[in-house]
């Protein structure tokens, strides 16, 4: 194989961004975690915000995300990153601050936390990781657990009778007169990965322009705590989870549509 | 600056104010109102950060969020506000970043009640959350101390990266006293090395309090603990009141230390040698100092506004030296001077009747007597 160095036509098209370190990934494979860390460097390195920008890891298989991200980091406590988040931009308001959750962290124990920074129109952006199920701890049911699915903590599958319907954070937020940008995407094949890395670049954009609380949620997949190849939970995110975690734009502010992106 | 009328929540908060704190968050609960409800009128109006969180979980965490950048930021709770609190207390504990609280005790447990109480004394002095750490915990009687308090506190926090405690009662928080706020200090200039600030031109930074690899987590621990030794070696403070000749020392703390010095000081109208011993750090211990006392007085009375939590610190600190008495209310009650003066007349008036059980045991048995006469 020639050597590209030598062919003064070769130009590199496709590296690692700036915005993510070398460490080697402790995600499973077929895991999207790693596909949505990428998309989210990529749009750090393309607005130029590496180092202005600092992250809020939470807890979950997320935890170790500032091992993977080249930017200032602080790990919060469960749930509590949009508070943690709060407390660092209101005092660095010129800084992007963003915090990447997963559904347990979110939309469970964090409940709380989201509403209100969503509430307050907090500017800060948010990736918010959703797989339907807590993978860091071996795959006990999620607020985010489809009707039926089997986890460690709903063996027989998830009893709507006794444990409700999942959650849907993006709707609810939605209807918060406080946030600016709520979408849902996809990551289960390259079209909709593609228009997952607009939307993010777009949630940052939101907070670059001052204009509010930007939330962009990803429908991800835990092949292992799913008991699937990543094939087959790709397919699922596809055949089962988007049919209820419907993609869309969620909310959208006038300010924000004006954005281009 | 000449003094003023001040009521203590007011005069915390404005004390942290003129210390240059830039970021405060909390939650309305009494009786600390006052104090959220003075920084929420001066801190917008300094251009400082002041937002009233949604929980006390939320507020203590968005206090860790700008701890992690350097800047000076306080919360300020009551008991059931601060249990909230303990989980972020930890983390910032194992972070390592300084930020100052103040609790505003109440009577408890449970949803208890408004009145001035010393019942979290095991929760901040032996606490905070979960793990191994000590805050530095800062008890005054007054509202100038507590002023003074709160400035030395976020002084104290800085210097060895860790938690400082206001540990205050319902009086002082509630109470109007003359006293001289300090002048107004300059914000911090410089942030620290370790701060997160997202800045361009050098190697990124991470702040966090997990560490998987247990040996890492025992290297975190023994640095805690050496930044520890360090304060107890170094930040020890205490008041003393007749303790020259002192034969019968009164221990007491915070509002519990001011009621007893009434008493000690109609004790020596009636020529009881008496004297007070004030610990102002709970945590540091003033335990040597209590051990060089132990070696001269007679006989010690702890009194405090919960059921002898600084008791048993007394206890270890003289190591049996000589008897150590309890006198306490509970629940949100403050002792009168009187009740404490008829304990330094008991124990002056001749050996402790039935000593060899223990002294909270006996305090109980004094307590429901004394609850029926009345």
């Amino acid at each position: 194989m020639m050597n590209p160095s030598m062919d003064t036509n070769a130009q590199i098209v496709y590296q690692r961004p700036k915005s993510l370190t070398n460490a080697v990934t402790h995600y499973c494979p077929g895991c999207t975690h790693g596909v949505s860390q990428r998309l989210v460097a990529e749009v750090l390195d393309e607005m130029g915000l590496r180092e202005k920008s600092i992250g809020v890891a939470s807890v979950g298989c997320s935890v170790f995300a500032y091992n993977y991200f080249n930017v200032d980091f602080v790990e919060a406590a469960h749930g509590r990153a949009p508070a943690m988040a709060t407390g660092i931009k209101r005092v660095f308001p010129d800084r992007t601050v963003f915090t990447y959750q997963g559904d347990g962290d979110l939309a469970s124990i964090g409940m709380a936390e989201i509403m209100h920074a969503a509430a307050r129109g907090e500017n800060i952006t948010v990736i918010f990781i959703n797989n339907a199920i807590y993978g860091m701890t071996g795959g006990q049911m999620a607020p985010t657990t489809l009707p039926g699915m089997k986890t460690t903590s709903s063996p027989l599958g998830r009893d709507i009778e006794m444990t409700g319907m999942p959650i849907r954070m993006s709707e609810l937020l939605a209807k918060l007169d406080g946030s600016s940008f709520v979408v849902r995407r996809s990551l289960h094949d390259a079209t909709n990965i593609r228009k997952a890395k607009k939307a993010i670049r777009t949630a940052f954009e939101v907070q670059q322009q001052g204009l509010g609380f930007a939330l962009v949620e990803l429908l991800s997949t835990c092949p292992t705590n799913w008991g699937m190849t990543p094939n087959e939970a790709l397919c699922f995110v596809e055949e089962k989870m988007i049919p209820y975690f419907a993609i869309g734009d969620y909310k959208v502010v006038d300010a924000v549509k004006a954005l281009k992106v | 600056m000449a003094k003023e009328l001040l009521k203590g929540n007011n005069a915390i908060g404005e004390a942290a104010i003129r210390a240059g704190v830039e970021a405060y968050f909390g939650y309305p609960i009494t009786p600390q109102t006052e104090l959220l409800e003075h920084m929420a009128a001066r801190m917008p109006a300094l251009k400082r950060t002041f937002v009233q969180a949604e929980s006390e979980v939320a507020a203590i965490n968005m206090v860790y969020g700008t701890a992690c950048t350097g800047k000076r930021v306080m919360t300020t709770s009551s008991s059931p506000g601060v249990s909230l609190m303990m989980e972020g207390l930890s983390y910032i504990a194992g972070t390592e970043v300084p930020m100052v609280i103040v609790d505003v005790m109440r009577g408890g447990p449970g949803l208890g009640n408004i009145a001035p109480s010393q019942a979290d004394y095991h929760q901040m002095v032996h606490g905070g959350g979960h793990g191994d750490y000590h805050p530095i915990v800062l008890a005054p009687a007054s509202v100038q101390e507590a002023i003074d308090l709160t400035v030395l506190a976020f002084d104290l926090a800085e210097k060895y990266r860790t938690i400082a405690v206001v540990l205050a009662d319902g009086s002082i928080g509630q109470m109007m006293e003359p006293a001289e706020l300090p002048p107004m200090a300059e914000l911090k200039k410089h942030l620290p090395h370790w701060a997160v600030t997202g800045e361009p031109g050098r190697a990124r930074r991470l702040l966090t309090s997990i560490y998987l690899n247990p040996d890492d987590e025992e290297v975190t621990n023994m640095r805690l603990l050496n930044r520890w030794m360090s304060i107890r070696d170094n930040e020890v403070r205490y008041k003393e009141y007749f303790l020259e000749d002192a034969e019968f020392v009164v221990v007491g703390f915070g509002t519990a230390g001011r009621v007893a010095l009434s008493a000690v000081r109609a004790a020596r109208a009636e020529g009881i040698k008496a004297g007070l011993f004030r610990p102002i750090t709970l945590s540091p211990f003033p335990e040597n100092e209590l051990k060089e006392i132990a070696a001269v007085a007679e006989a010690m009375l702890v009194v405090e506004m919960n059921a002898g939590q600084m008791l048993d610190d007394v206890k270890l600190a003289v190591e049996g030296a000589l008897p150590v008495e309890f006198y306490g209310r509970l629940g949100g009650v403050v002792p009168f001077p009187d009740e404490i003066l008829g304990e330094i007349r008991r124990i002056a008036s001749g050996p402790i009747p039935d000593s060899n059980r223990h002294a909270r045991q006996r305090w109980l048995e004094r307590l429901a007597l004394l609850r029926e006469k009345a």
